[in-house]
């Protein structure tokens, strides 16, 4: 079964969506969107370098994304003009990793590839990779599901009870960084937020607790990922922005039936 | 109340410090089981950096504090804002961090005086029952120490007096002790069993009687009101000397 290409892409697609989501809604309840994109920008940094190295591309997207989460993570507490700040890492973290490609010598690659993804050529490793930082994602956010709800909703409310909010955001970053690694293949650095962010506020309107809004978020995400891929085959579009799209339109569609529902 | 038994909570010398501004100097506080103490204070006076270094968020630059073995805190913020794109009913709420019986959840909204309001969204509540559903997350857990950060900012007075009674029958209901940052000056003085006014350090504590006749506490709130109807403006007339940033101590 995995012998076909189309097969694996979905597989693909449907693993990334089902890490992404869940923490997606995170960043979305802590307005870490930015954050994200930071994160994710910073990726292609670690593309170069692994290339330089001749390391496998996602350790070195992951390790440098989770330096990335890091150093914003300890900034963001103090209280700096945080989207300011974030903007300037984002964008710089992408800029160094583009320039930083071209000094690879020797090799030519296929920067799009990074930059939007490339989940049609996802090989057998690649899929266990994705898998498996979709599980160590879901497992990860399903164990510290209530720690994080109530150091999101209030720290002195987490402090109280017990929890560590900063242990808290370190598992967030973590999740973070794996997610970035993951998705490269899928949509690409550039569109990882929306894999993140969009699913997440396309549920909003129609959840009543987190948890609902989690799962749902979940299934927009791979619903997403599979109908993008059949358009994207269909149409002879680039796969991660096709999939993007598809959650994009799903969101209009969401939007405007809460907007209906409200009015009714 | 016996102000023998060991306290909930004891502070001692507790120094706190944001870069170059000392935020709190020397400050000795204690709370028993069954006491209701209150901290009152002008603003940037660093009333709420002290509950925050007591729940143990804040690094401290001296001092120490001492909490009983197996303290459990119920805690309700100044203010808490939910995120528009964070669902959340009173039922999941009163469910952070540790899941409760539905049944045990009803009793403590009950006791909080919102019965009703399980199934409704935090963000579809009035400010007086959004402190309520807070107040019943607080008490969930029946802890042995409550603190409160100005739980009534928001609500008018009688909404606040009312609050504040039902804090009172918790503490009577339960023997927790009470610790509680207020701006509600005069109902502070019918509910307190000692009142602490802070400016950086400890300027005066006692029974409501003795600090509302207290000259450090009538130069910080007012002479002419008796502290009744407080002004929140520091006057910088009296003697000590106070280099808190106002800014930090928000």
């Amino acid at each position: 079964m995995l012998d076909d290409f189309m097969t694996r892409a979905a597989l693909a697609g449907i693993g990334t969506g089902l890490a992404a989501a869940p923490l997606g809604c995170f960043v979305v309840w802590r307005r870490m969107a930015y954050f994200g994109d930071a994160t994710a920008h910073a990726a292609i940094l670690g593309v170069a370098l692994s290339l330089a190295f001749s390391l496998p591309v996602f350790a070195g997207a992951m390790i440098v994304a989770l330096i990335m989460a890091t150093i914003v993570s300890t900034i963001s507490g103090r209280g700096y003009a945080m989207d300011t700040l974030l903007g300037v890492m984002a964008h710089s973290a992408l800029a160094f990793g583009l320039v930083g490609v071209t000094f690879i010598p020797g090799v030519r690659i296929d920067l799009m590839a990074y930059l939007f993804g490339d989940i049609l050529s996802v090989s057998r490793g690649d899929l266990a990779v994705i898998w498996g930082g979709a599980a160590l994602v879901i497992a990860l956010i399903g164990w510290r599901w209530n720690a994080l709800l109530t150091s999101t909703l209030n720290e002195g409310l987490a402090r109280a009870a017990g929890i560590d909010p900063k242990r808290e955001q370190l598992v967030l970053t973590l999740a973070l960084a794996v997610v970035v690694a993951v998705a490269i293949k899928v949509v690409g650095v550039l569109l990882i937020t929306a894999l993140l962010i969009i699913p997440a506020a396309t549920v909003r309107p129609f959840a009543a607790t987190p948890e609902r809004m989690g799962l749902m978020a979940a299934l927009v995400a791979m619903v997403s990922a599979w109908a993008g891929l059949r358009a994207s085959y269909e149409f002879d579009t680039p796969t991660g922005p096709t999939i993007v799209c598809v959650t994009a339109l799903l969101f209009c569609l969401s939007t405007a039936m809460a907007g209906l529902r409200r009015a009714a | 109340m016996t102000v023998m038994s060991t306290p909930l909570v004891a502070t001692r010398n507790l120094t706190v410090r944001y870069g170059a501004a000392t935020v709190l100097h020397d400050v000795d506080l204690y709370v028993n089981a069954g006491e209701i103490v209150t901290i009152v204070g002008p603003n940037g006076s660093g009333k709420s950096t002290l509950l925050t270094a007591i729940l143990g968020g804040v690094a401290l630059a001296g001092g120490t504090i001492e909490r009983a073995p197996d303290l459990r805190i119920g805690y309700v913020p100044q203010r808490l804002v939910l995120d528009p794109t964070l669902p959340m009913n009173v039922e999941r709420f009163l469910s952070l961090p540790r899941r409760v019986p539905a049944a045990k959840a009803r009793e403590a909204l009950e006791r909080a005086g919102v019965p009703e309001i399980g199934k409704r969204q935090m963000s579809a509540l009035s400010g007086g029952q959004f402190q309520r559903a807070l107040l019943a997350r607080a008490i969930l857990e029946e802890p042995d120490l409550l603190i409160l950060d100005e739980a009534t900012a928001g609500l008018d007075q009688p909404g606040a007096a009312a609050f504040y009674r039902r804090i009172e029958e918790v503490r009577s209901e339960t023997g927790c002790g009470v610790l509680m940052i207020s701006h509600d000056l005069h109902v502070v003085m019918s509910t307190s069993d000692r009142v602490i006014c802070l400016n950086g350090h400890v300027c005066c504590e006692g029974t409501p009687e003795v600090v509302a006749n207290a000259p450090d506490y009538r130069r910080l709130f007012g002479e002419g009101t008796r502290g009744a109807l407080a002004l929140y403006r520091h006057t910088h007339d009296h003697s000590h000397t106070h280099d808190h940033a106002q800014d930090a101590a928000e």
